[in-house]
């Protein structure tokens, strides 16, 4: 996928002016997921809920305290019930790795259920290169495909859409006549993707967990598309990131008790599949070939190392439903795969700092995305660590660095801080004339162009006040 | 007990009477309050923009003079929370300083958790006739918890009929350097924030921080509302609206 990360403040602002993609957000706003979140915690008990997603924090972090030795537990285990595991460094050796196993096969369409790797990998430009035509079979990725799009969500990948927007889509590339009525249109998506099922050679999906004790990847999903994609081809692929190992069964089984419920507010997703190794001899379906590319792509950089609590994540977008920036600008801001503070933390992990400048800067750090994050990830500080190295690289401007140090400089010296505060409300409730509100403000244009900033009530600051006040009292007057 | 006001930098400059009103709480509680005159600010600029050397000179210089207090007060959640919550983390690693944020942290509160909390016999005689709808800001909510406490002071003020807004506890949009970085974000999230004031038909929007308090005034009145006033919750406990 084509990064634009270091584009986010320009992408915002068009994001911003955007009525359409401003309706359909507000919808995803008002009925989306916070809303389901909230009451599938309230069902499970708040309480209980909270020291679920402490469990689910210890889990992920013994998981990547040991994360070689788990995988390797994970590639012994699942070698030994017949299933290939191929390692890849970059998103290019992911994709390499990925036509290889298609050359080998003879494959000539996949069928993709989905997967936030192949995003990361650009998987769907490197099949379409070397003759493999790629096939989204997830409703939302489906829809992107055919506009030829990026997701704009990790869970709802095409919910910067309308049904109005994918019905001229399916009235155009199916070309049938338009429909509006989204069962309908859900139908006959449905019977575009039959015969892809049927006629594809492999499929590829993602992996929420990889489960090292029995070498069994791990799908979450509501459409059934992931169940088809991973049983009807000849060859399953499962492609995900190296961090997605746990150790055991019983840690997988808490943490998707979290993972729908923090995704969806479902109690359990219609669809939880465990792939473990090819068709066996007795088995009436499944595929004869079982490949797992693990991909690195940066993930092993974090290990030991200040973003490190950010590999605990398990993809459920919550920190995404409840980022007031993200609701306000939409997924495609952000100019990569993930969005929201996951994005935000994630991008410049991966890609670099200086590649997405921006991403840790533009978040208020209120705080919503780490309480409902259900493994506990402390996105704020994760976020406020990456503007520290961004200070330490020298990749922040000249003149806000010189703000802060002369900010800082004169709140280390008192009395001239008092003066220039002195000076700063009498010129300040200047500007602010009889109405008391400022208009324009010298190097607070950003301010002032959307609010007003509200001049001080005084001509004099606290401190003066408090001053005059105490030497009143101690010299009263006629005493 | 002697209580040490932290009235925070956005306080002194902008709005004098919330320090006045924290102090007339504070002593109306019983407190002996001391006003370290020589206080500025907590260094959350510093802190929020990746600067830890600011940050950490500030911080220095606040336990200098608010070491000998057995509390410390301060009327806004985003400061109290860098003083409770984000100096021992500018110290991280420090064994000698970090105790001394340790020992900081733990004596220093928001006021209104401080007034419910430590002072038990909070005296609140003020008197609103209005409909008001409190904004939970976020680092008092979600750092320090503060979200019952407000509500039960604001319960005793005669009068006053409090009218919870949708979404009470999202972010105005502030942000501190947020919102002069991204102006045209954070003017869309205070909009819908001044949206949900709007819905909820009170008279005045009250909350805990200088910050959203600019931010959120700002707004109102932008959209032409000049009638919907803009409270710190301490000047209405106070009664010195």
């Amino acid at each position: 996928m084509q990064v634009q990360s270091m584009h986010f403040k320009p992408r915002a602002a068009t994001a911003l002016g955007n009525e359409t993609l401003q309706s359909n957000l507000k919808k995803f706003n008002s009925t989306g997921f916070t809303a389901l979140r909230a009451k599938a915690v309230a069902e499970f008990g708040p309480e209980l809920f909270e020291k679920l997603r402490g469990e689910g924090a210890v889990i992920r972090d013994r998981a990547l305290s040991n994360l070689d030795a788990w995988i390797e537990r994970f590639e012994s285990e699942a070698g030994r019930r017949g299933a290939t595991v191929l390692f890849a460094e970059t998103r290019d050796e992911a994709c390499e790795l990925l036509l290889e196993v298609c050359r080998r096969h003879g494959v000539k369409k996949a069928i993709k259920s989905k997967s936030m790797l192949s995003e990361e990998a650009g998987v769907n430009e490197a099949l379409d290169a070397a003759g493999v035509t790629p096939v989204e079979t997830d409703l939302g990725e489906y829809i992107l495909q055919l506009a030829g799009e990026p997701p704009s969500h990790i869970i709802a990948p095409a919910l910067h859409k309308n049904m109005s927007e994918v019905a001229d889509l399916f009235e155009s590339r199916h070309r049938t006549p338009r429909k509006t009525d989204i069962p309908l249109m859900t139908r006959e998506a449905r019977n575009v993707l039959r015969g892809h099922f049927l006629s594809a050679d492999l499929g590829l999906s993602g992996g929420n967990f990889l489960i090292a004790e029995s070498g069994s990847g791990v799908i979450v999903t509501n459409e059934g598309n992931g169940r088809m994609v991973t049983t009807l081809p000849r060859v399953h692929v499962c492609l995900t990131g190296i961090e997605k190992v746990i150790p055991t069964l019983e840690d997988f089984s808490t943490l998707l008790r979290l993972l729908t419920r923090s995704a969806t507010g479902q109690p359990i997703s219609n669809y939880v599949s465990l792939f473990t190794g090819p068709r066996g001899a007795l088995d009436r379906d499944g595929p004869e070939n079982m490949y797992f590319i693990l991909v690195d792509a940066g993930r092993t950089g974090l290990v030991g190392g200040a973003m490190q609590e950010m590999l605990r994540c398990i993809r459920c977008g919550a920190c995404i439903n409840h980022c007031p920036v993200y609701r306000a600008v939409g997924g495609h801001s952000y100019g990569w795969v993930y969005p929201g503070p996951m994005g935000s933390v994630l991008t410049p992990s991966y890609l670099g700092l200086e590649n997405a400048l921006d991403l840790p800067q533009a978040a208020t750090l209120c705080g919503a995305c780490s309480v409902a994050c259900p493994v506990k990830i402390p996105l704020p500080e994760l976020l406020r660590g990456l503007r520290e190295q961004q200070v330490d690289r020298g990749l922040r401007p000249g003149k806000e660095m010189l703000a802060i140090r002369m900010w800082s400089w004169m709140a280390q010296h008192p009395r001239l801080y008092a003066l220039a505060s002195a000076a700063g409300a009498r010129f300040l409730r200047l500007l602010g004339g009889r109405d008391g509100l400022i208009g324009w403000l010298p190097f607070g244009e950003e301010w002032t162009r959307g609010r007003f900033f509200p001049a001080p009530r005084s001509w004099r600051t606290f401190r003066a006040l408090y001053a005059a006040r105490r030497k009143q009292r101690q010299s009263p007057r006629g005493a | 007990m002697r209580v040490g006001l932290f009235v925070t930098c956005l306080v002194d400059l902008m709005r004098p009477s919330i320090g006045f009103a924290a102090l007339k709480l504070l002593e109306d509680a019983g407190c002996e309050v001391v006003f370290p005159a020589t206080q500025t600010c907590c260094g959350q600029p510093g802190w929020n923009s990746g600067d830890r050397r600011s940050a950490r000179e500030l911080a220095e210089k606040l336990f200098a003079e608010f070491e000998d207090c057995l509390y410390v007060v301060v009327p806004s959640g985003s400061c109290a929370g860098m003083i409770r919550v984000h100096f021992p983390e500018v110290f991280a690693g420090e064994p000698g300083m970090l105790a001394r944020a340790e020992r900081l942290s733990a004596r220093t509160y928001e006021l209104t958790e401080f007034l419910t909390k430590v002072a038990h016999r909070p005296k609140v005689s003020a008197s609103f006739d209005a409909a008001v709808t409190y904004h939970d800001s976020c680092s008092g909510l979600r750092e320090l918890g503060v979200k019952a406490a407000p509500r039960q002071l604001l319960a005793k003020v005669s009068g006053l009929k409090l009218v919870e807004m949708e979404e009470c506890e999202t972010c105005c949009g502030f942000g501190g350097t947020f919102s002069i970085k991204y102006g045209e974000i954070s003017a869309e999230m205070a909009d819908r924030k001044c949206a949900h004031i709007a819905a909820s038909g009170a008279q005045a929007v009250v909350l805990g921080d200088l910050g959203c308090m600019l931010n959120i005034e700002g707004r109102l009145r932008r959209r032409g509302d000049t009638k919907t006033r803009v409270l710190h919750v301490a000047e209405v406990l106070a009664g010195e609206d």
